[in-house]
């Protein structure tokens, strides 16, 4: 995908370039309406539990996506709604898990954005922020161990999970073992309520790449054309062995921490700067001054989209919930090692 | 006026900020937000200076808490979860319980765990960590199960010398109200009996306190009078008051919401076994959560954990003994 972005941008408006927008700018829409869709279930009660949006940080997401292939890792974390179904994630996976449907990849067992396929190299995020990264090192020295070369590992975090151990650790490792792992930082100026000024004092957060040895992107997170041309490159990069990138984009999370929360905390003043545009909104006015796309084709695009997320909403309701008495009550794969103690729950 | 358990916890933490200056309160989004769960709302503008935003760094705040505590403060470390506490785990386990034993200056902090158990909330936000914290040698396991013993042991942990790990549980924050804050309470390190009886002891510790009344409650017109014992602290733990009550009774059921596996129910047996044996009238059992990760749905959250009806259908089977 890099190649192609890198000859669009020498060619100006090829079909190359247009191609990659259209189809990164139509799975943010389909993430926004998703979500909508997710946040209308949480306040209908139809779903347990926490909702956590992307709203705001789809542009970003997408271009982790887009970048990536099929045979890559991806351990995408909270606000990565578009990113997901970039990467391949189905819109039933992501409905099966936030509704709890036994038939889903989770099973009803764990739920909303902890989910994945981590046999496809689709990680499932543990909500222990920070935790993810030196997974997906893993993941990738197993790739290179078992001599398979070619292949990306990208991972995400917000400005907040940057302040964690596991975050210098696995920067540190991923650098040592010239792993070719792309971090990116989604540097939406709050962690929950707090401010970026009681997280980290350095100036930029791109900074910290250069002391691991790791190669720092820097990016406007809200402009879809400037995060897929660095998303792509720092994919490149990193499979052309240019080992980790750490790429910081700069946004907003238009949105709560989540769907419980107002976000009161914000200051309006952020809010009204360029970091507070809608990056869907900025996408589609990319495609409409650019005529790669005409408000009758966005309208269209927005239509298959809900009516895609409908019908499956309508299916995954239908599914059946997990079933206590049916579930195997154990953690333990190895069938002859499991507890047989009545107590511990068999 | 009613208060709640969360209120309770809230106003303890004034209390403690107002009367010992050596006091503050450390931890993720605790100021102007006021905290994920409000438990240290206002606190930032009613005591300037003493309330902290850390960064989401569990081992540097507690590793910060034990140097502060060397200079003689009194931190109050709040987890946003339990479960996050691990990522700090060293610094509780290694710097802050070893550090009385190996140099003689007590290191007084208090960890603030929201623990436990509530619907829809998952393997990461769940946890019950009473156990692996009470493992190790040099810390103090609070769970208090009323709002008034979350009020007056969280005033008490921050004037104890020594590393506490205050375990509050979620499900009670806003479940649970009293009619107004106790000026008088047990000491630290003594159960309470929660209710009287005379055929069976349920010994159970913060949430299943309330379980084992509802059980307790539902056995009462089938003729069983049972036994509540509110261990309120699991370490120290108060074999005196439990063993009183199973020489009353001659069974014991223990009731806990963390995982089974040589947990503080375990321990309970244990102790009872090896100490009053004689007393026990038919085997003590036990009722924890299941040994899986804690299950996002709510279908088989609510089958996953100790509830009012297991705890019932455990006793009948003991009574019937
Ligand atoms: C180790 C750890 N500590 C605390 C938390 C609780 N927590 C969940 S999200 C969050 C804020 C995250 O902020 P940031 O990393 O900036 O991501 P954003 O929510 O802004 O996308 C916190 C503190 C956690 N998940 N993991
Ligand atoms: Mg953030």
């Amino acid at each position: 995908m890099y190649q192609t972005v890198l000859d669009a941008e020498a060619g100006g408006g090829s079909a190359a370039l247009r191609d990659l927008h259209l189809s990164a700018y139509r799975f943010m829409l389909q993430a926004r309406l998703l979500d909508e869709k997710l946040a209308s279930l949480y306040r209908a009660g139809k779903i347990h539990g926490g909702v956590f949006l992307s709203r705001g940080q789809e542009a970003l997401s997408v271009s982790i996506g887009v970048s990536l292939r099929k045979t890559d890792v991806f351990s995408p974390l909270i606000r990565d709604s578009a990113g997901r179904l970039a990467f391949g994630e189905s819109i039933l996976d992501s409905l099966q898990t936030c509704l709890g449907s036994a038939l889903g990849p989770m099973r009803g067992r764990d739920g909303n954005v902890h989910r994945g396929r981590p046999r496809d190299g689709y990680l499932a995020m543990i909500s222990h922020l920070g935790a993810m990264i030196s997974v997906v090192n893993g993941a990738l020295f197993a790739r290179r161990f078992k001599g398979i070369t070619d292949v990306v590992g990208a991972t995400c975090i917000g400005d907040g999970g940057t302040a964690t151990g596991s975050f210098h650790e696995a920067l540190n490792q991923a650098a040592v073992e010239k792993l070719p792992l792309v971090l990116v930082v989604a540097n939406n100026q709050y962690a929950y309520s707090t401010p970026n000024d009681r997280e980290f004092a350095c100036a930029d957060l791109a900074d910290r790449a250069v002391g691991y040895g790791v190669t720092p992107h820097s990016v406007d997170g809200t402009d879809l054309s400037a995060c897929l041309a660095v998303l792509g490159r720092a994919v490149a990069q990193a499979r052309a062995g240019g080992g980790p990138q750490l790429v910081v984009a700069s946004l907003l999370r238009l949105c709560g921490h989540g769907e419980h929360d107002d976000a009161g905390y914000i200051d309006p003043k952020i809010k009204n700067s360029p970091l507070g545009r809608d990056c869907l909104k900025v996408a589609e006015d990319i495609l409409i001054s650019r005529q790669w796309a005409d408000a009758t084709e966005l309208a269209q695009w927005r239509n298959e989209a809900v009516r895609a997320i409908e019908t499956t909403v309508a299916r995954v309701q239908r599914e059946p919930a997990p079933d206590p008495f049916a579930e195997q009550w154990t953690a333990v794969s190895g069938t002859d090692l499991r507890e047989t103690h009545e107590e511990l729950g068999v | 006026m009613s208060i709640t358990y969360l209120e309770a916890i809230r106003e303890a933490q004034a209390v403690a900020l107002r009367d010992d200056p050596r006091v503050f309160i450390y931890g993720q989004d605790v100021g102007a937000f006021g905290g994920a769960f409000k438990a240290t709302k206002n606190l930032a503008k009613e005591f300037p200076g003493r309330v902290f935003d850390a960064p989401i760094s569990e081992d540097a705040m507690v590793g910060l808490a034990v140097g502060a505590a060397i200079e003689g403060l009194r931190p109050i470390i709040e987890m946003q979860f339990a479960d996050f506490s691990t990522a700090g785990f060293n610094q509780i386990v290694n710097q802050a319980a070893t550090l009385f034993w190996r140099t003689k200056v007590p290191c007084s902090l208090t960890v603030r765990l929201p623990f436990g158990g509530t619907s829809g909330s998952g393997p990461f936000h769940s946890q019950s960590l009473e156990t692996i914290y009470a493992h190790y040698p040099g810390l103090i396991v609070m769970t208090p199960a009323t709002v008034e013993d979350a009020y007056s042991m969280l005033i008490a942990a921050v004037a104890i010398d020594d590393p506490v790990i205050f375990c509050e549980h979620k499900f009670l924050y806003y479940h649970l109200k009293a009619e107004a804050l106790p000026s008088e309470a047990l000491p630290i390190g003594k159960a309470r009996i929660a209710r009287e009886g005379r055929d069976l002891t349920i010994v159970a510790y913060s949430a299943m306190v309330h379980e084992a009344l509802a059980a307790a409650a539902e056995l009462a017109p089938e003729g069983w009078q049972i036994e509540v014992v509110d261990l309120r602290t699991v370490k120290p733990l108060d074999t005196d008051t439990v063993m009183a009550s199973v020489a009353r009774t001659g069974r014991l059921l223990c009731v806990g919401e963390a995982w089974p596996w040589g947990g503080v129910t375990a321990e309970v047996i244990a102790r009872v076994a090896s100490e009053g044996f004689g007393l026990l009238d038919v085997p003590p059992q036990r009722l924890n959560a299941k040994d899986t990760p804690i299950p996002y749905h709510p279908n088989l959250w609510a089958a996953h954990r100790p509830t009012a009806r297991a705890i019932a259908a455990a006793a009948r089977k003991m009574l019937r003994l």
